[in-house]
């Protein structure tokens, strides 16, 4: 049985403004899309936070999270040696072997955080990797050498193809389509892939509490009725969340 | 090891440790994690004669040491709790307890009658839900509305009755000793806190509901200074809860009064902290010399 460990974390790395990684070491092996409950043993918070795997390899793993409040600044000021507590690997995940073909992975901010691992994992010769930042970038070295198609995208234009990163897919051209980011940048991608019946996987982001499905605090809308993020996700297929249109 | 048996409205808990409603589903996800047998019982998910989809909008907020929730009671109906999810509760080897909310007295009656012929061991009034005939003021609000409520329900149980106060009663004591008279045969308390959350960017309410119900450590106090003062009230066993975390708490709350305890938020912080808790009120009276849980219940 899945239990709540408490281990020592081997870093915990500043790779951007606000952007943290947190290496620790975990003997099993999750799946691209999972994601842990991690929380220091001594903040003032109450909650462990949900964060997604970034990467996995010899039983190191590294989680991305970008600092948003209270919890996550908590969990930066954490060093190497400190104790966390840990419960995972939550969640779905992908599933790797349905995605095949012609690929794109596109991702948006923090939301890239869960892309790194699955591009690792993705057994298509065919990847084609999008990512858009606000402005500073963050992780395209480990992109780069997973992924000989990549393009990236700047609000500002200060690095890359200046723009959002929609503006630089079309999704017309692949036979699978993977997403995490920002609302509505999902929103617009899924909207297209469905319209154009491309199979579309994405990968969302909820407040949570329990992390294992019982408290029904991050559920989102899906043709099915309400669907746990935590348990049922956090990876749906697009065709099967409930997406606003594009006049809200 | 001390003995942690409680015999509570004639059902005997293998030790006080109790699983809130709403924190725990239906026991299946927390099984994956542990044996939730090793409880003492669980409370199922806050139960509504038809189903119910909940809120819309964010439902969690951590506050400083709490957690405000407004989930609105998304469960799949007493209907299907029994047909299905009872069934997964009783292969757990625990008390199950379940919880039942209404906006109606015709709801709780019709709830009461479909689980009088369920497998349930307690059923558990939760008087916090809104009434739709008092201009949706809760049922646990004010004393005289909530003892003809719960002397309506206790007429047709045939369950033992535990009725589940809300801490937003005008007077906690007086809701108390009218449940009690209404024949509730033990009370739980306390349910959340009512409370509120502003998005000062976006200058509006966190909740789309408004006002949303808090919990956890935050509340605790509040929560021990209730249960005191409705076990000094009536006679009638007592279920203490209000962010217990620790098998320290919990004593707390038994040597307030209460013969048993649920904890809610706490399984979010650690997924087993239930068995951390019964391990620290043994190992408490195992240090204290207590052999038997009656010796410190009630004694403050």
């Amino acid at each position: 049985m899945m239990k709540t460990e408490i281990t020592k974390i081997l870093g915990n790395n500043l790779i951007c403004d606000n952007i943290f990684e947190i290496v620790v070491a975990i003997d099993i092996r999750p799946l691209p899309g999972q994601f842990y409950m991690i929380k220091g043993l001594n903040g003032d918070y109450l909650l462990p936070r949900p964060i997604s795997v970034h990467d996995y390899e010899d039983g190191v793993l590294k989680l991305l999270y970008r600092v948003s409040g209270h919890g996550t600044n908590q969990i930066s000021r954490l060093k190497k040696g400190d104790n966390i507590q840990i419960f995972g690997p939550l969640g779905n995940g992908f599933d790797v072997k349905l995605l095949k073909g012609k690929i794109a992975v596109i991702g948006g901010g923090i939301g890239i955080a869960p892309l790194l691992y699955l591009a690792k994992n993705i057994e298509s010769q065919n990847l084609n990797i999008y990512l858009g930042y606000k402005d500073d970038t963050f992780c395209v070295e480990s992109f780069e050498v997973n992924c000989d198609k990549l393009t990236i995208v700047t609000e500002n234009g200060c690095a890359g193809k200046k723009g959002y990163v929609t503006d630089f897919v079309n999704v017309g051209e692949f036979d699978t389509v993977i997403t995490c980011g920002p609302d509505m940048m999902m929103e617009k991608i899924i909207r297209e892939c469905v319209e154009k019946n491309i199979p579309v996987y994405a990968s969302l982001e909820k407040r949570m509490a329990c992390g294992i499905g019982a408290c029904l605090g991050c559920v989102v809308s899906t043709i099915d009725g309400n669907k746990r993020v935590c348990k049922d996700g956090p990876v749906f297929s697009g065709r099967d969340l409930m997406i606003r249109s594009e006049n809200g | 090891m001390a003995d942690l048996r409680v015999d509570f409205l004639g059902k005997t808990f293998k030790n006080p440790v109790v699983a809130a409603s709403g924190t725990f589903g239906f026991g299946e996800e927390y099984n994956e994690i542990y044996d939730v047998g090793l409880l003492g019982g669980i409370c199922s998910k806050g139960l509504t004669l038809q189903s119910k989809q909940g809120n819309d909008g964010i439902r969690l907020w951590e506050t400083p040491m709490g957690l405000m929730n407004s989930i609105g009671l998304q469960n799949p109906g007493v209907d299907s709790f029994i047909s299905r999810e009872i069934h997964i509760m009783k292969q757990f080897n625990t008390i199950i307890i379940a919880n039942l909310g209404g906006n109606t007295l015709e709801d709780y009656l019709s709830g009461v009658m479909l689980l009088n012929d369920s497998d349930v061991d307690i059923i558990e009034l939760n008087i916090s839900c809104p009434n739709v005939k008092a201009g949706g003021m809760a049922f646990g609000i004010k004393a005289d509305i909530a003892y003809s409520t719960v002397k309506s329900v206790r007429e047709i149980c045939r369950k033992p009755l535990m009725v589940k106060l809300s801490p937003n009663a005008e007077n906690i004591s007086e809701m108390a000793v009218a449940c009690e008279e209404a024949g509730a045969e033990s009370l739980s308390l306390i349910n959340t806190i009512n409370a509120m959350a502003i998005d000062i960017y976006g200058r509006k309410p966190v909740f789309n509901n408004l006002y949303a119900g808090l919990s956890g450590p935050a509340i605790k106090p509040i929560a021990l200074r209730m249960v005191h003062q409705a076990a000094k009230a009536v006679k009638i066993p007592i279920c203490g809860m209000g962010g217990i975390s620790s098998g320290w708490d919990a004593i707390e709350f038994i040597m307030a009064g209460a013969s048993i305890i649920q904890v809610g938020t706490a399984n979010f912080v650690k997924a087993d902290i239930c068995l951390d808790i019964i391990r620290e009120i043994d190992e408490f009276m195992d240090s204290q010399g207590v052999k038997d849980i009656k010796e410190i219940t009630g004694i403050v």
